[in-house]
């Protein structure tokens, strides 16, 4: 059973010719290879993984959009549902608590007025916990988009925010 | 002077671009491989340097490079585990960023000698920047002829993919990599058949570490015998070190193996001692899989002598009184650290990312992170620990992949070195629940 629907997502020109480059990569006929990547760039344009999305990436790549949602659900890193502008991935792993991680995203809690999973009513963050960031010894971290912040203490945390809110 | 067979020209400014890669001696190694080498003697060398794999397992490079099947009429295919998440482990990230170009020279040093034409690295998502940077570094070498087709007029093309990952722990086992890459869930092959025989795409493939692969153009330019005389037994080479936790010097050191575990953490040329007004506590000396051990047990074996960076060294004694060198993940804790609340994060860390597909994991998991998070919040059971060894013991050797072991290890260990800190929590829940509590029981701290 497929769910198409009538939706009106499309890549941009520029991603629709890097995502034919990406499909080129791979071996005649398994062009399935394409879809982490592929998935990777609906989600740069569209700010999330949605199913109208993964619709017309599995149309892209021929598959049958099944293909599509049970690996979108499977990693982390897309997002299922509307996020904010900036997505805060916190390290929440061992060697970011042992250097003090857990007081930290307390208080960047407290600072966003949100919990774990939420997005700030303006719109502007979300946050989400997240496991091994590959930083351990820079902890702690979080990173948002593809910018790791990294030794991260409270006043280090205002400090972005108030950059990141302007 | 310690060999630096890695991060010998790390620092140097613009390292990561391809002129000042090759002005410091770059690509001399693949220049040396496909202008006068036969793949077959390339195969010899890495076997005589005696390399293995730097992912976590350790098992000989040459050896699995050996297993490669060979049929006619079929691709072969080199695939990179880039895909680095076993916390406590960041030393692929640093030399992935920092000298891209190593990487490549060694993926096409090693995509020659396999027979390789098309060759993957496959990154962990979270790194795009990453993923970038060698996506830019691909394209200068391909532009200078290093790379694509009849690379320096040598007859042998090779097309080099950075691939992606989606952010999944599980995909750092070579098999569930290999799913991923088809572009599926990362859960991981039965074996056999093994990706030599049957991996990418079903075709034989090699899967090797990034911190591997970038050993070949050492051995290339120097030989494998001049690798093996570096290290100890058949711990040979250097290693690099991912050096975590409560010290006064976190970061990536590259050492020579055979250095002793209580240099490496005092001495000030490595992580510069506990931080201070501290004592060492415990030690997880190969990412968060490996068993925890006592700062006694870190430092000393049985029999007095002073324990030592390297494969054999560290497992001496078993799981009893010894660990693994496993992916070089150094994790230091001192006096303030509470093992229940550590041995907990790491449950809950391979809970998480358990794939699923065996019920032992994906089960165990789960109920051992349970367990602890009530023996953690103060309300644990007098039976408690013996459920947790008994989990433990149910899931290790009891799944598809390794992922099933390296969530057992960690509280199985725990328990065994840190049983009373457990009874502690369970006993006297009350006071081990408040703010910043840790057990201050009987143990030799250093």
């Amino acid at each position: 059973m497929t769910t198409e629907t009538n939706n009106t997502i499309q890549f941009t020109p520029e991603r629709l010719a890097k995502a034919q480059e990406i499909i080129a990569r791979y071996p005649e006929g398994r062009q399935k290879s394409a879809l982490l990547p592929l998935l990777h760039l609906l989600q740069e344009q569209e700010g999330w993984t949605s199913p109208e999305g993964m619709d017309y990436v599995a149309r892209l790549l021929d598959i049958q959009p099944i293909e599509v949602y049970e690996v979108a659900t499977f990693y982390t890193m897309y997002h299922l549902h509307p996020v904010g502008k900036h997505v805060i991935e916190y390290c929440r792993t061992g060697p970011c608590c042992l250097m003090g991680g857990e007081e930290v995203l307390a208080h960047l809690k407290q600072r966003l007025g949100i919990e774990t999973g939420q997005t700030t009513v303006d719109g502007q963050f979300t946050l989400k916990e997240v496991e091994c960031l590959a930083a351990c010894g820079m902890g702690p971290v979080f990173q948002i988009r593809e910018k790791y912040y990294m030794n991260l203490t409270n006043d280090r945390v205002d400090e972005i925010l108030d950059e990141l809110s302007k | 002077m310690a060999t630096k067979i890695l991060t010998e020209h790390i620092n140097v400014p613009g390292i990561e671009t391809f002129d000042v890669y090759r002005k410091q001696g770059g690509y001399t190694a693949v220049e040396k491989a496909l202008k006068t080498m036969t793949p077959e003697a390339i195969v010899e060398e890495v076997k005589k340097a005696g390399v293995r794999g730097r992912g976590g397992a350790g098992f000989p490079m040459g050896m699995k490079w050996s297993f490669l099947a060979k049929p006619e009429g079929v691709p072969r295919y080199l695939v990179c585990n880039a895909d680095e998440s076993e916390p406590g482990t960041f030393k692929d990230h640093y030399l992935m960023k920092n000298i891209p170009h190593l990487l490549i020279e060694g993926m096409i040093i090693s995509s020659f000698a396999l027979g390789a034409n098309k060759s993957f690295i496959y990154v962990r998502g979270e790194l795009m920047y990453v993923i970038h940077i060698l996506e830019k570094a691909i394209a200068e070498a391909t532009a200078k002829g290093f790379l694509g087709k009849n690379i320096l007029g040598s007859g042998y093309d090779l097309e080099l993919v950075v691939q992606p990952g989606g952010g999944a722990y599980i995909c750092g086992e070579e098999t569930a990599l290999l799913e991923s890459l088809e572009g599926k869930r990362g859960n991981p092959r039965n074996k056999p058949p093994f990706p030599a025989v049957k991996g990418l795409y079903q075709c034989p493939t090699v899967v090797n570490n990034v911190e591997s692969i970038a050993t070949t153009a050492w051995i290339v330019n120097n030989g494998g015998d001049a690798y093996a005389a570096i290290g100890i037994g058949r711990s040979t080479g250097t290693k690099l070190i991912s050096a975590s936790g409560h010290i006064n010097k976190p970061g990536v050191y590259e050492i020579e193996l055979g250095v002793p575990v209580e240099d490496f953490i005092y001495a000030d040329e490595w992580c510069g001692g506990i931080r201070p007004g501290h004592k060492f506590k415990a030690l997880v000396a190969g990412g968060s899989s490996v068993p925890i051990l006592p700062a006694n047990l870190a430092l000393t074996l049985a029999n007095g002598e002073k324990r030592l960076m390297s494969y054999e060294s560290l497992s001496e004694g078993g799981f009893q009184t010894g660990t693994m060198l496993g992916s070089g993940g150094f994790i230091v804790f001192d006096e303030t650290s509470c093992i229940v609340r550590n041995t907990w994060n790491f449950s809950r860390f391979y809970h998480h990312e358990s794939c699923g597909q065996c019920s032992p994991c994906r089960e165990g998991t789960g109920w051992m992170e349970k367990v602890l998070h009530r023996i953690e919040y103060g309300h644990g059971h007098r039976h408690d620990i013996d459920l947790l060894v008994d989990v433990a013991r149910k899931i290790e050797g009891n799944t598809i992949c390794p992922l099933g072991d390296a969530a057992a290890w960690p509280v199985a260990s725990a328990i065994r070195h840190f049983r009373d800190e457990f009874e502690w929590h369970i006993t006297n829940p009350q006071e081990a629940t408040q703010p910043g509590a840790v057990y201050r029981g009987e143990m030799a701290l250093v």
